[in-house]
């Protein structure tokens, strides 16, 4: 009974297994980040070219309204750095003592400012299809990091019985194969300022890096409050089972 | 009064007015007498409690920080993640304490299924269980919705929407229970209240269910009650030791999963804002709910399906009655015992099923494990009547103690089980 319980479930799980990789669109690969595992801590130079890749590509279409300027020295930046960077954005504040809203450089405490006033507009520049905020793409889909560097790499040539919609592009990774943003990076889309060679590898490895932080910014503190914690209830619930065995041992 | 011995003047001066000390000890103390033979099975009642604790502390200071407004919820979820401190600590205790409270809660429940402790005399105290089982499904319910992710949002509405099978008041119910005609920020508000308030309530229940236990006292993995002073031994210093050496190896998987893996019960989707007007691919509820959602997709009519997904828990209300069988322990019941894993595996095949989408082999499996899982309950019912028991051992300590000097610790014996 056990056996054949045991051999319906082996099967039941195989059938899903092979249904929902034809609907979400072919497994991702996997990659080794820094970040993964109980160690894992987040590599600064990739956050950085990451940060690069963003402001230079992503930028232009999606927004990152989680985060601030401010959040920057997590990256290892100093103040004054941050302060120029965020100067080079204008963000619009007020109203002033005449009512009006105005524009204004950006200071460390804003936050990095979406390309677009609002979805519709969002939409009706891309073809209908509003380019989401990347703030926590990295906890919003299945594979996280492993989905956004998946389906930047995932441009292919579509299969010859394949049709894509009108406008949209074929997609490995992406569930049913088609996406509406356009193959976003190519070699040498951004000259990094530390000198690493911007393959489209490069690029989708440390953007994808770089979402992981701003949706996960805690993910080092975590991680190593974490090790504390386990190992500390590790020795006390060693101490606290000697506890109940020296309690118990004289009940015998 | 439990004969308590102090020499301390100012505890003396407290209990002579307010007898609180002896209570307490008398609770969960020396003077509460408790089957020697409860093995680590016994540990989840008090760590479901621990569960209740962890959820209401930092639910208290999520509250100060959270705000239930659906333009503002979702960032003040985010507000809390990233700029409050340790707020990403609390939400992610918060969050991983509901799922680690419906795992100690389920193996609870089991283990009173195991062991028959739902029988004659602690058929309320069984029936209180229930209550606090369904008080809990409530408050998780309405607590993932209040991040107005889309998860939140659309189980919301599949959840709600349900009451509207019921013929003729239903659509009524609907929009009173959402407060409009959407789920909206009324919806929003009326479940933040309640998600407050209900926790308070299960307190209540968990007040009368300890006051039921403590009626008849624990039962035991034998199932027999205890005849003297032999068979029993104060919980305190014996059972607080062992239910402290049970918090340890609870808070270590509880902080694995806080630490290292805090999404690995959640949606991936309960990260995207709320948005009515696009639906998620798959809506899928928490994973504590799955069964229950199997349940409710296996059966084609609407309103049967709710009414066999509730039922597949008002029918725990009439389990006592239900299984007549006067021997309480499946170690003494070699067919009980064998209906008893396949009724677990049947309950984790709906789980499995519920998180699947409804359609090819998946609806297949899950139709024959629902039927299964009402079956269950009418086989134990003829079971009770033509099933034949092992015989029973005469008393506690005969059973824990036999063998003389080289006996095993109690709780290894009754492990063994």
């Amino acid at each position: 009974m056990k056996t054949l319980t045991a051999a319906a479930l082996a099967a039941v799980i195989a059938l899903g297994a092979g249904q929902a990789a034809a609907a979400e669109g072919a497994a991702l690969p996997k990659y080794d980040w820094s970040f993964s595992g109980v160690f894992g801590k987040f590599d600064r130079a990739e956050l950085q070219r990451g940060l690069q890749v963003y402001r230079e590509v992503c930028s232009a279409c999606h927004g990152l309204k989680y985060v601030a300027f401010r959040n920057l020295e997590a990256l290892g930046y100093s103040e004054d750095e941050i302060k120029e960077m965020s100067a080079e954005y204008s963000v619009v504040d007020g109203p002033d003592d005449e009512g009006e809203m105005f524009e204004r450089a950006g200071r460390p405490s804003d936050y990095f400012p979406s390309p677009f006033p609002n979805d519709k507009a969002a939409a009706a520049a891309n073809n209908g299809a509003a380019p989401p905020d990347l703030s926590l793409m990295a906890k919003a889909r299945p594979g996280g990091p492993d989905h956004i560097r998946g389906l930047l790499l995932g441009y292919e040539d579509p299969p010859a019985e394949f049709e894509a919609l009108e406008g949209l592009s074929y997609n490995l990774y992406f569930p049913g194969n088609q996406i509406a943003m356009a193959a976003p990076l190519f070699d040498e889309a951004v000259e990094y300022a530390d000198g690493t060679e911007a393959t489209t590898e490069q690029m989708a490895t440390d953007v994808a890096s770089f979402l992981m932080w701003t949706a996960e910014p805690y993910l080092e503190e975590r991680h190593s409050m974490g090790v504390k914690v386990v190992l500390f209830l590790l020795v006390f619930t060693g101490i606290l089972y000697a506890a109940k065995r020296k309690v118990w041992s004289d009940l015998h | 009064m439990s004969g308590l011995k102090t020499n301390n003047a100012v505890i003396r001066w407290i209990e002579y007015r307010l007898p609180i000390f002896s209570f307490l000890d008398d609770a969960v103390g020396s003077g509460y007498p408790t089957p020697r033979n409860l093995n680590y099975w016994w540990n989840f009642g008090s760590l479901a409690g621990l569960a209740l604790v962890i959820l209401m502390l930092t639910g208290i200071m999520l509250a100060m920080q959270y705000t239930p407004h659906v333009i503002f919820a979702f960032d003040s979820v985010e507000r809390i993640m990233r700029d409050v401190n340790s707020g990403w600590l609390l939400r992610y205790i918060h969050m991983n304490g509901g799922s680690f409270f419906f795992i100690v809660v389920y193996i609870h429940i089991f283990r009173g299924l195991y062991y028959g402790s739902y029988k004659a005399p602690r058929e309320l105290l069984w029936i209180l269980g229930v209550v606090i089982l369904l008080l809990m499904m409530a408050t998780a319910f309405m607590g993932y919705v209040l991040p107005w992710g889309q998860m939140s949002f659309w189980g919301a509405t599949v959840i709600t929407n349900l009451f509207s099978a019921i013929p003729l008041i239903g659509e009524s119910i609907v929009t009173w229970l959402w407060g409009g005609f959407a789920v909206d920020n009324p919806t929003l508000n009326r479940f933040y209240a309640l998600h407050y308030l209900l926790p308070f309530v299960i307190v209540g229940a968990v007040v009368l269910h300890i006051w039921a236990l403590h009626r008849f006292g624990s039962s035991n993995p034998l199932g027999i009650e205890a005849n003297g002073p032999q068979d029993k031994i104060p919980f305190h210093p014996y059972y607080t030791a062992k239910d402290a050496f049970g918090v340890g190896v609870f808070l270590v998987l509880f902080a694995a999963i806080v630490f290292f893996a805090p999404n690995l019960f959640g949606e991936p989707d309960n990260y995207i804002p709320a948005n009515p007007l696009s639906t998620p691919a798959h809506i899928v509820p928490e994973w504590y709910f799955l069964p229950y959602y199997a349940i409710l997709r296996a059966i084609p009519d609407k309103l049967l399906g709710v009414v066999a997904m509730f039922g597949s828990i008002l029918i725990l209300f009439v389990l006592p009655w239900i299984d007549r069988s006067p021997v309480r322990s499946a170690k003494f019941r070699p067919i009980y015992k064998q209906f008893f894993w396949i009724f677990l595996a049947d309950c984790i095949v709906l789980g499995y099923i519920g998180a699947k989408p409804p359609e090819g082999i998946f609806l297949i499996v899950g139709r024959l494990a629902t039927a299964y899982y009402f079956l269950h309950f009418f086989i134990i019912f003829v079971l009770s009547y033509v099933e034949r028991p092992r015989p029973l051992p005469s008393s506690i300590g005969e059973a824990v103690l036999k063998g003389g000097g080289a006996a095993p610790p109690a709780a290894m014996a009754g492990e063994k089980a």
